[in-house]
């Protein structure tokens, strides 16, 4: 890094981008290699060594108090006091500090405004203020304009500019390669905690987004061609929102066929999650359909849809996969406890959930130490296959995984990896949804890109990687012909149907 | 396919591995230090395992300290709290076996007499003195074991219920109601009592229940809520027009008619009444409802995990109502022991004294497990037994026995402080301070 340089840190979701971020600013510590500052090896022990040294963050989720001040908050941890032991907070001067700094930025902020009554552009602007105040040469911002629209992300670049003139470095991480071509002086990419290049910000969006996903690492999957048969799944005009009641998923169109694996590929926050929760039943639809098998499913309780034949791998498998209290046997019938043979009338029946248990781990290669283990003393890949068990032992129309390899080891990505193709075999519809784009390539028979909360393209699973890159990144190929994908050039465009005859 | 792995993959695994251990990171250290103690040295004797056991801090021992830790500053507070054997520390330098005299007798016959009056009474002379101690317990017990439950019960579930309070009252309001209202033959009057205490605990469990599900208003703030309604409604409803008792001008009730009491085990004067076999039923009852029910299930996954439990297809909103209905059913059943059984007959507004916040700390001891629920309940029955005797013969305040169960659950609830001052290994400590440190 130099002074007065914007550096942009590129890479895919679990790249390693935050980790190396965090290890800079003394929140992880590192596990061997050393930092330098101006030449001199540096050891953090916390974020107050890293502030020491310059160097401020501006976090992806922000460290804000929501019921202070906007002067309150840039006062955290590092308050005025006047009075002596008394330590009554210099309020005023606080104010001042930030009136100053917020002048000579140009980063407008009201000091007395309450941060939850901000936008969420304005909030990330005072944790920008709040680094500043600090006095650092070097801001670290992490994946700033995930949260902002169009219109914050203008502003954010302009303030970004005024900065380095001002001769502050500043670390810019970010997988959006629209932003990183607009202001970046340096573009270093990270792939799978590797540095993997250097870039000039000339360099084509098509280098970088290769870059980006790689085109030496492909994890295969031994398969044969689909037969895909009738229409499992049938989403139509999906709309849905997310928590904070953003629109999260607009208008989606998908068709799911019984025996083909459909790859939903995407930078996370595409509005994935949310297209799944809302076919599942845990969350309501604005508009749209959901069809399993000629029924419409939309409105129906995540149990009944359940019941209908869906299997469903959540993406978190820690937060809604499993009950890491519960044994491996209750987990392995969490969602069946009360279907025969495991229950009966008010009862369950602890015998027959031990033996089936038994056989699942067996089966599914778990490694327990037993049956009656918490399952919160698994590894994250026997973890993620008691859940993938669970799901596969009973008869499935469809089949959803998402993120079904995250934080999972090699062995039990391969052997989760070839439990999902079996069963598009035998002819469940498969529904794959995942940030890795190696992991969609090598699955699906059809890959679905979603961007903005609509799909933006469907293409085969021959596409070049750099090709489905660009459309995760938003990017639509504007020149025809020479890509085997169907999208009209524009995102909202009609898609699926289109799109079939490309594969196979 | 590990072969043909290209250049950059590999490096992808150490970071994933890491990720996974650091989400896992607490439980597997539990699960290594839970097996690792076995593990070194080959085949230790029997004797010196149980003894290993025993001191390291495993649930029992840690409750059995913290008892020995309570009786410890309950000695103190005593010492204190006495004048007379504050006077001889005046001198402690000059005679100090005065002071460690007088200190040791009234502390050990406090203790004597706590003893005597909850367990076994040595001098007894008939049967009926020897019994009495052990009938106090039981009485005192009884409603304990049904507050303990409905408060653990509700804590598997996710909830905080501490409302039991007012459950009870309610409880006890429609018991006494049925008592001496309803004109019925013997066993139905009694079924019929017992049966509208438990409903009107369930109802006043029901209103939090469902505000919870379908509001999201928060069950700690509701239950505190309608205790104080229901403290008042029945201060309000004892001197109302055909409830007061005639003969009186005071805040009490009619009597519960003999047909709706519960029968005496040990016959008169002994109080000892079925209100502690219908509590082992309970405590049976809940515990195969927990382990072994469809509904203890969808209570367990919902109060460890409701993310989990929801996407697994379990109506979570559905579960906090049963839980909270069910909750309130069992202090209500606690509640109406108070006038069915010994204790009284007749309602007054104190008439179920502390019982329903009693129950908090009688789940907490318990661990939230029923059978540990019953248990913690019998210690604190005796307790309250021993301290009526420890009150009239060592003139030891019967407050004290209430500061002794408050430091009990303190110490419970703080197993690191226990350890620290016992020097206990920490195996398996991990789990202990999670046990209870959810949920606040």
């Amino acid at each position: 890094m130099e002074p007065g340089e914007i550096h942009a840190l590129l890479g895919e979701n679990g790249a390693g981008k935050s980790t190396l971020m965090n290890v800079l600013y003394g929140l992880y510590q590192p596990d061997e290699g050393e930092i330098l500052v101006d030449g001199e090896p540096l050891k953090l022990r916390g974020p107050s060594d890293a502030i020491a040294a310059g160097i401020g963050m501006v976090h992806q989720h922000f460290m804000l108090v929501p019921v202070f001040t906007v002067t309150e908050n840039i006062m955290l941890g590092a308050e005025q006091v006047r009075g002596g032991i008394a330590g009554f907070l210099d309020r005023r001067r606080a104010r001042r500090e930030v009136a100053e700094v917020s002048q000579r930025y140009n980063l407008r902020v009201d000091p007395d405004a309450m941060i939850e009554d901000l936008p969420v552009g304005i909030q990330q602007r005072v944790e920008i203020v709040k680094a500043l105040t600090r006095d650092v040469d070097l801001l670290i911002l992490d994946e700033p304009t995930a949260v902002l629209t169009p219109q914050e992300t203008e502003d954010l670049l302009t303030v970004m500019r005024s900065l380095k003139a001002a001769g502050k470095s500043i670390v810019f991480i970010t997988h959006k390669l629209g932003e990183v071509k607009a202001i970046a002086d340096r573009i270093t990419v990270i792939r799978r905690g590797r540095t993997v290049g250097t870039a000039s910000p000339q360099a084509s969006r098509d280098e970088l987004a290769a870059l980006m996903v790689g085109r030496t690492v492909r994890l295969t999957v031994d398969k044969t061609p689909a037969t895909p048969g009738e229409p499992v799944l049938e989403v139509a005009g999906l709309v849905v929102d997310d928590d904070r009641q953003v629109r999260a998923v607009d208008g989606v169109d998908l068709t799911v066929r019984a025996g083909e694996v459909l790859g939903i590929a995407g930078v996370q926050g595409n509005g994935q999650t949310e297209l799944i929760e809302a076919i599942m039943g845990l969350r309501p639809l604005l508009a749209g359909t959901v069809t399993l098998d000629g029924q419409r499913i939309d409105g129906w309780s995540t149990k009944k849809v359940l019941r209908a034949g869906v299997g469903y791998v959540p993406e978190d498998r820690s937060v809604d996969g499993l009950v890491k209290e519960f044994s491996v046997a209750e987990n392995l019938v969490l969602d069946i406890y009360d279907r025969p043979p495991f229950g009966r009338g008010l009862s369950i029946r602890p015998d027959a959930i031990a033996r089936s248990a038994k056989e699942r781990i067996e089966q599914f290669d778990v490694r327990t130490s037993s049956a009656q283990a918490p399952v919160g003393t698994l590894s994250g890949g026997n973890q993620q296959k008691v859940i993938v068990a669970r799901e596969l032992s009973r008869p499935l129309k469809l089949f959803i995984a998402a993120q079904p390899t995250r934080g999972v080891d090699v062995g039990s990505i391969e052997f989760i990896h070839s439990r999902i193709i079996r069963e598009r075999d035998v002819g469940t519809a498969v529904l794959v949804v995942s940030s890795e784009l190696d992991e969609v390539i090598g699955l699906a028979d059809r890959i679905a890109v979603m961007y903005r909360g609509q799909i933006i393209g469907i293409v085969g699973p021959d596409t070049p990687r750099e090709e489905i890159g660009l459309l995760m990144a938003g990017i639509t190929p504007d020149s025809t012909g020479d890509a085997p994908a169907t999208t009209d050039g524009v995102a909202s465009g009609p898609e699926g149907p289109g799109s079939k005859d490309e594969k196979a | 396919m590990t072969d043909n792995l290209q250049p950059g993959s590999p490096d992808k695994e150490p970071a994933s591995e890491e990720q996974a251990a650091q989400v896992t990171l607490g439980n597997t250290e539990q699960a290594e230090a839970a097996t690792t103690p076995t593990a070194p040295h080959q085949r230790p004797t029997l004797g010196r395992l149980f003894l290993e056991n025993l001191w390291a801090a495993n649930t029992f021992t840690v409750t059995l300290l913290s008892l020995v830790l309570a009786m410890v500053v309950g000695a103190v507070l005593m010492i204190i709290s006495d004048p007379d054997v504050l006077a001889t520390y005046a001198y402690i330098t000059a005679r100090p076996s005065d002071a460690i005299n007088a200190s040791w007798t009234l502390v050990s016959e406090a203790y004597a007499n706590l003893f005597k009056g909850s367990v076994f009474d040595p001098g007894a002379t008939t049967l009926t003195a020897a019994l009495s101690p052990i009938s106090e317990t039981l009485t005192y017990t009884a409603p304990l074991v049904f507050t303990g439950l409905s408060v653990a019960l509700a804590f598997r579930g996710g909830l905080f219920n501490i409302g039991a309070q007012g459950q009870a009252i309610m409880g006890v309001i429609l018991a006494a109601l049925a008592g001496f209202l309803l004109p019925l033959p013997p066993v139905v009057h009694l079924l019929v009592a017992v049966l509208a205490g438990a409903l009107g605990g369930a109802v006043w469990g029901f209103i939090p229940g469902i505000l919870k599900a379908r509001t999201g208003a928060h069950e700690v703030i509701n239950t505190i809520m309608l205790n104080y309604i229901a403290v008042y409604f029945l201060t309000w409803l004892i001197v109302q027009k055909g409830v007061q008792d005639p003969n009186r001008t005071d805040a009490i009730s009619r009597p519960v008619d003999a047909s709706a009491q519960l029968p005496r085990l040990f016959g008169e004067p002994l109080r000892a009444h079925g209100g502690i076999l219908l509590a082992v039923l309970a405590t049976w009852a809940v515990a195969w409802l927990l382990n072994r029910s469809t509904l203890g299930f969808e209570l367990r996954a919902v109060g460890a995990n409701p993310d989990a439990a929801r996407t697994a297809g379990i109506s979570v909103t559905r579960t906090y109502v049963l839980i909270m209905v069910f909750a309130g059913a069992l202090a209500g059943l606690g509640g109406s022991q108070m006038v069915l059984g010994t204790t009284a007959a007749a309602l007054t507004p104190l008439v179920i004294a502390q019982i329903g916040f009693d129950g908090i700390l009688v789940a907490l001891l318990g661990r939230v497990k029923p059978w540990g629920v019953a248990m913690a309940a019998l210690l604190f029955g005796a307790l309250q037994a021993g301290g009526n005797r420890m009150q009239s013969y060592s003139g030891i305040s019967l407050e004290l026995v209430t500061v002794l169960q408050a430091l009990i659950v303190i110490f419970i609830a703080a197993p690191a402080l226990v350890k620290a001052i016992f020097q206990l290994r920490a195996a398996r400590a991990a789990r202990l301070q999670t046990s209870l440190a959810k949920g606040w």
